[in-house]
Parts: C-alpha cells; sequence; structure tokens
C-alpha cells in the first residue's frame, strides 16, 4: 500500500482532475452560470414525481400498509393508557422457544415518554438510549407515511436512533394528526419544524427482515424482530 | 477485484454443468421477477414513474459538474468532509487515511459495490485492520474467503441453505444449523458484537442528494442503520453519478427502486443521513464522503452514457434468460447481467471483457423493466461494434463477419448464395428434416437440433407468390 499520510491533503488536485473530466467528458467549459442557474430553479421549485392516488382515510391506510409490512397497530384515545398496552402486547407475543427470552417487562424508551407510569403497568422503563443487550424499545415517532405505513424517525439527543434498531421489540407511539401522505409531506414537515438537517432520518417500514438465503424471508436479520405501532388519538 | 470476465465461456459451460448451482438457480428463479410484476401493478402509472425516474437520473448526469459541486458545498456546510477518488487505488487509500487518523481498530461495513471494484476490504485487512461485511449476503461471502457476489441485491442467492450451514459450521466453529432462521440467528448474534465494538462504519450511497449533502442508504435488514448510527466515524462510498437533485427527486426513486428490486413498495430502512451528531446526541463524530470517478467520466464520455442512470436494483439480471441459466460468476467482475455486460468493459477494459456484451440475445427483457429506462440491448449492440473495430474477437469470427457483410452488400450474390446453401441445408436435414450438426455452428448444434430449411430461400416463395397472383403474406 502505498499513500498512507497525504491523501487526504493532496484531495484538492484529485477533485480538480475529477471535475476536468467530467466537464470535457460532457463537453463544457469552466463557465457553467447558466446550468447552475437551472439547477437553482430546480432545487427552488423541488417538483414532485408521479404518486400513488390516495383513497381513504390516512390512519386506516396507515395501519393497513403497515400490517402488510408485518408491523402491527392499535389505536388508543389517551397517551396515559399507553404503558398498560404495552404491558398487554408483551403478554400477547407468542415467541418460537428460541426467542422465549424477548419476552421480557423491562426495556428502555425515549425521555419524552419517560414521565408515563411504567411500574403501574408492571414494567420497568428507563428513560435512556439503548444499549446492545435491552430487549424492549419504546420510542416516540416524528410522523408517519400513509402511503406506505412507514414510521418516521428523527434522531435526536432525545431521540437517539439506537432505541428503535437494537432491541428485539420495538412500540413506537404516534400520534394520529401525525400521519402523513408520502415522503415528500414528511420532508415538508421537517423543513417547517426544523431549522437544519438532522444527522438521522429514518423511514422505518417494519420488523427488519433478509430474504439472503434462498430468498426466504427471516424476520429479525440485525434489528428488531417486530415493530408495534400505538397510534394515540 | 480481479477481473476474470474474458473467460466468460469457459465458466458459464462450468455453470451450466454444475448440478448444485443449477438447483439453486432453479430454487430463486423467477420468485424476483413475479414480485416485481405485482408492484409494478400495484402502481396505477409506473410508466409515469419510470419516466420520471429516467428524467431526474440523466439531469444530473447532463450537468453532472454543477450537481457535484452544489451536494459538496451543501455536505460541506453539514459538518462532513468530502473527499475525491480518481481510481479505485484512491479510495483505499483514503479510507485506509481516514482509519489512521481517528485511531481505529474495527470497522464494520455495510453493503458497497464500488468498494468491491477497489478489494477494500482485503486493503484494510492488509493494513492490519480488521473489517466486517454486515449484509448477511455479503458476510457470507467474506467468511468463504471472500467469495465475488453473483446478484445485486442478493449476492448469495447462488447458494443454497445447507451450502450457508456448512460455512457457518465450520468458520463459527459451532454446532451445525439445519434451518434458514437458526442460522440468520446465529449471524445476527456474532454481527451484533461488531457493532457495538466498531470504531468506524463504511457505506456505500443509494442516493446523494445535492440539496442538503445527505446519502441515502436503503437496506431491509437495518444494517446500513447500525453500521452508520453506532461508530464515531463514518465513511460513505459512491460513484459520483449517484447524486440527485433534491429529497423529492430521491422520494420518486425510493417508488421505483425496491418495487423493481425484490416488488417491496418501499424498503424496510431508509436512512436519510447527514453530516454528524448534534448536541448531547450519540453516534457519528466524523463523517466523510468519498466520491468516486475509477471510470464514471469515460462513460460519461462515451456512446454508452446512458447506463450511469443504473440505480442498481437488479431487474436486468432478475429478467436475463442468459443471468437466470448461469448465475452471476461468469460475468467475472462486480456487476453482473445486462448492466454488468456494460459497466465492466467500460471500468475494466473492453479488452479485458468483451465477451460478456456478446453474451445475450438482445431479446431486450432487460431494457422493458430498467426503471430507468437504460436502453441496455442498444448499449450492448455498441460494445459489440467496438469489439469488431478493435479486433479484440478471435480472427475467425471477425472474418465470418466480413464475409457475411461483403455478400449481404451485394444483393444477387446473396440471392444466389442463399439458394444454394438453403438447398445444401435441406439435403443435410435428411429425412428427419432435422439438422444435429453443423460443422461451423458446431456450439450452436451442440445443445439442440436446427431444423432444417424445406429447400427454397424467402425471396423464392416471396416471388412465386406474386407470380401465382396471390397476395404477399
Amino acid at each position: 500500500m502505498s499513500g498512507g499520510p497525504g491523501a487526504i491533503e493532496s484531495n484538492a488536485a484529485v477533485r480538480a482532475a475529477v471535475m476536468a473530466r467530467v466537464r470535457s467528458a460532457l463537453g463544457v467549459s469552466d463557465d457553467r452560470a447558466a446550468a447552475q442557474s437551472a439547477a437553482a430553479s430546480r432545487l427552488a421549485a423541488r417538483p414532485f414525481g408521479p404518486r400513488p392516488l390516495p383513497a381513504g382515510d390516512p390512519i386506516e391506510r396507515f395501519a393497513a400498509r403497515a400490517l402488510e409490512l408485518s408491523s402491527t397497530v392499535e389505536r388508543l384515545a389517551r397517551v396515559e393508557q399507553v404503558p398498560s398496552a404495552v404491558a398487554r402486547y408483551l403478554e400477547s407475543l407468542d415467541l418460537a422457544p428460541a426467542l422465549a427470552a424477548q419476552r421480557t417487562r423491562r426495556g428502555v424508551c425515549w425521555p419524552e415518554l419517560g414521565t408515563l407510569d411504567w411500574t403501574g403497568a408492571g414494567l420497568e422503563i428507563e428513560p435512556r438510549p439503548a444499549r446492545g443487550d435491552d430487549r424492549l424499545g419504546v420510542t416516540g415517532a416524528f410522523c408517519a407515511i400513509a402511503e406506505t405505513g412507514t414510521l418516521v424517525l428523527v434522531t435526536g439527543a432525545a431521540t437517539p436512533s439506537s432505541t428503535m434498531i437494537l432491541p428485539d421489540t420495538h412500540i413506537a407511539v404516534l400520534r394520529a394528526d401525525r400521519i402523513v401522505e408520502g415522503m415528500e409531506e414528511a420532508y415538508a414537515l421537517l423543513r417547517d419544524e426544523r431549522a437544519t438537517m438532522p444527522r438521522g432520518i429514518h423511514f422505518v417500514s417494519g420488523p427488519s427482515r433478509t430474504g439472503d438465503i434462498e430468498q426466504t424471508i427471516v424476520l429479525g436479520a440485525h434489528g428488531p424482530f417486530r415493530v408495534h405501532v400505538v397510534v394515540v388519538d | 477485484m480481479r477481473v476474470a470476465s474474458i473467460e466468460f465461456k469457459a465458466r458459464a459451460g462450468e455453470k451450466l454443468a454444475d448440478a448444485t448451482l443449477q438447483r439453486n438457480l432453479v430454487r430463486v428463479k423467477g420468485k424476483f421477477a413475479a414480485k416485481r410484476a405485482a408492484a409494478m401493478a400495484g402502481f396505477h402509472d409506473f410508466e409515469g414513474l419510470r419516466e420520471a425516474g429516467r428524467e431526474i437520473r440523466q439531469r444530473t448526469l447532463d450537468d453532472l459538474d454543477v450537481w457535484l459541486g452544489i451536494f459538496e458545498r451543501s455536505a460541506t456546510a453539514g459538518g462532513a468532509t468530502v473527499l475525491w477518488a480518481r481510481t479505485p487505488d484512491d479510495i483505499n487509500r483514503l479510507v485506509l487515511e481516514i482509519a489512521f487518523r481517528h485511531g481505529v481498530r474495527k470497522i464494520v461495513k455495510s453493503k458497497s459495490m464500488v468498494s468491491e471494484e477497489s478489494s477494500l476490504d482485503r486493503a484494510i485487512e492488509a493494513a492490519g485492520l480488521e473489517v466486517i461485511e454486515t449484509d448477511l449476503g455479503e458476510y457470507i461471502l467474506q467468511i468463504n474467503g471472500y467469495e465475488p457476489p453473483s446478484h445485486l441485491v442478493g449476492p448469495a442467492l447462488h447458494k443454497s441453505k445447507e451450502e450457508v450451514a456448512d460455512l457457518f459450521h465450520r468458520r463459527h466453529k459451532t454446532a451445525r444449523k439445519e434451518g434458514i432462521e437458526d442460522l440468520c440467528l446465529e449471524a445476527r448474534a456474532v454481527l451484533r458484537e461488531h457493532y457495538l465494538t466498531a470504531d468506524m462504519g463504511i457505506s456505500g450511497g443509494n442516493f446523494f442528494v445535492a440539496e442538503t449533502g445527505s446519502v441515502v442508504l436503503v437496506t431491509n435488514e437495518g444494517n446500513a442503520t447500525l453500521a452508520t448510527g453506532l461508530p464515531r466515524v463514518h465513511v460513505a462510498i459512491s460513484g459520483i453519478e449517484k447524486i440527485v437533485p433534491t429529497l423529492e427527486d430521491a422520494a420518486t426513486l425510493l417508488r421505483l427502486l425496491p418495487r423493481s428490486a425484490t416488488g417491496q413498495p418501499i424498503s424496510n430502512y431508509v436512512d436519510v443521513l447527514t453530516g454528524v451528531r448534534g448536541e448531547g446526541e450519540g453516534g457519528v463524530e466524523h463523517m466523510y464522503y468519498i466520491l468516486v470517478d475509477a471510470g464514471r467520466t469515460d462513460v460519461l464520455a462515451s456512446e454508452v452514457r446512458e447506463a450511469l442512470r443504473c440505480i442498481r436494483c437488479g431487474a436486468c439480471m432478475n429478467h436475463c434468460p442468459v443471468y437466470q441459466s448461469i448465475g452471476g460468476h461468469p460475468y467475472g467482475w462486480v456487476y453482473p447481467g445486462p448492466i454488468g455486460s456494460i459497466l465492466t468493459p467500460m471500468y475494466a477494459g473492453l479488452e479485458n471483457a468483451h465477451p460478456l456484451p456478446a453474451a445475450s440475445t438482445l431479446c431486450n427483457q432487460c431494457g422493458v423493466v430498467c426503471p430507468v429506462k437504460i436502453p441496455l440491448p442498444d448499449l450492448q449492440r455498441k460494445l459489440r461494434e467496438r469489439t469488431f473495430e478493435r479486433r479484440l474477437a478471435p480472427w475467425s469470427e471477425r472474418a465470418a463477419l466480413r464475409l457475411w457483410s461483403w455478400v449481404a452488400a451485394r444483393p444477387a450474390l446473396y440471392g444466389a448464395s442463399m439458394r444454394v446453401v438453403a438447398r445444401l441445408l435441406r439435403i443435410w436435414g435428411g429425412r428427419e428434416r432435422r439438422i444435429r450438426r453443423l460443422p461451423p455452428g458446431g456450439g450452436w448444434t451442440a445443445g439442440r437440433d436446427l431444423p432444417a430449411p424445406d429447400g427454397r430461400t424467402f425471396r423464392e416463395q416471396y416471388a412465386a407468390r406474386r407470380r401465382a397472383g396471390g397476395k404477399p403474406r
């Protein structure tokens, strides 16, 4: 291996060479004012492409799509009902013998959910980011997408992505009025509500899965084996 | 990765004779195609979607320098460092330098086809660092001595569960598992430990968004989410052609990519990652992009530039009768199937890969399913012309083609010789009217019979019908 120190420092020359090759391939000069202004208008217009034709109640469509992607969905009237709903959900899990340890009463949640009465429901839920051995993670959601039954999570100090990806079971608490039509509307909400891009926008559509062995779908490839969405009105 | 594409013919023959591989191919045959067809039928305007996908990809390619500049500015403003690689070796040098700069010992990697072009994993290991592929298919190939991938989406689909079970038993030194679920659980446990202890994550990039300086990663396993979310350094590597203008454009392409690849309306995890962690947040402290040329600018300058629109869905190979019969390995490099038959000659040299554009029936199954409307058979034909001009094909093939074109350009001579040939073939076919062996086309008749012509050429029959007063049908 040649190189070592210097490849990053001397990268400006590589950049110039690649850019020169691109311009030569396109047969254009260094003066790109017209193309720059065309690009600027595209960025300002942000046109949408063809989209599915929505029909029916977005909450019901969200729930139907989420079920198709192996998530489960339940609706609650008030957020205070979440802990007992979570306890019921964990009780109801039908686990294969190899996965029996996943039936747990302990887990972690996002800080925004830390004030709920978890102990009253017989659960031990700590408001901290998940570690590699936590079996249950309860998160909120930035919003959700009716078109595909997708949860949208946006990372931040109080909304760590580890809580949705590391535990065996991911439970997401979603406000019904945060269900939007498509990815485009999720981006519009983000632009309205946030000044800068977060490190991560995670679109989650069901549990982690793989088909890499004989195209047989197996859930729980690396992340959650199951995703349960609690929609609160 | 070594380019073995010149041995296509011999390797295709071996694969056709490999009973285990043929069983594995039959098992997965058509599954992707059927799922794609169902997903396409479920979208009211799939043709409109393909056209929109073509337009978005072509727009950035037409002004690629401008879009690269915009991406670089946005990404830098978002807190990432943007680096450029002119050659595959540049990728490896940059990755190692980043690793040394941040005291990295262990690297987890989510799928990156570009990094296979430069054999990045082996360069990392040669430098004394540890690297673990986390996509299950790629992991299987890595622990099997870096076996080459055979498919863009399912790199290990050529293997049976029994082969994977033997491999895990041998490499993990665990009891041999029988079922696919148990194999997946075992891989999960092994890989989980690596995610938690890695210092750096390397990913590819399905799209680079110019507007926001973000990378879009698409997986079903969630391995990219883990590999880019937990370690303190993230390096995203992809070709310069992967730029799209806006998040909305990425949304349009995300309606095309999973439907075309696996028939899903959306992949399970789509991550849009920008810069480094915020105040009080865990995860990535340093983010780097490596924008790779490595032949892309040559393609951009060439008559096959439309191949750069590719979004790596694998639909072309899922629908290719040649790929379906031999699998991905005979293509001999990183990208198999119809798209590989264009990219491999362009990235690795036509002299090293000219059998690939020839290994096609030009049936255009690939062209009609391509989500960004790459006219693959047209591009294959163009590379065949270059193969002929550069005298890369065998002497006998070139001589035969030259003779053919000389005769075909002289109608009287062509008609006369065809009359002779048609009669000879009829006699050769005998009473059964089947030609079982034809010396100049021995390869063709080795696998099937050729029906013998009835003795008169098309032009003779056409003229006879006109004389008889009948309408030509």
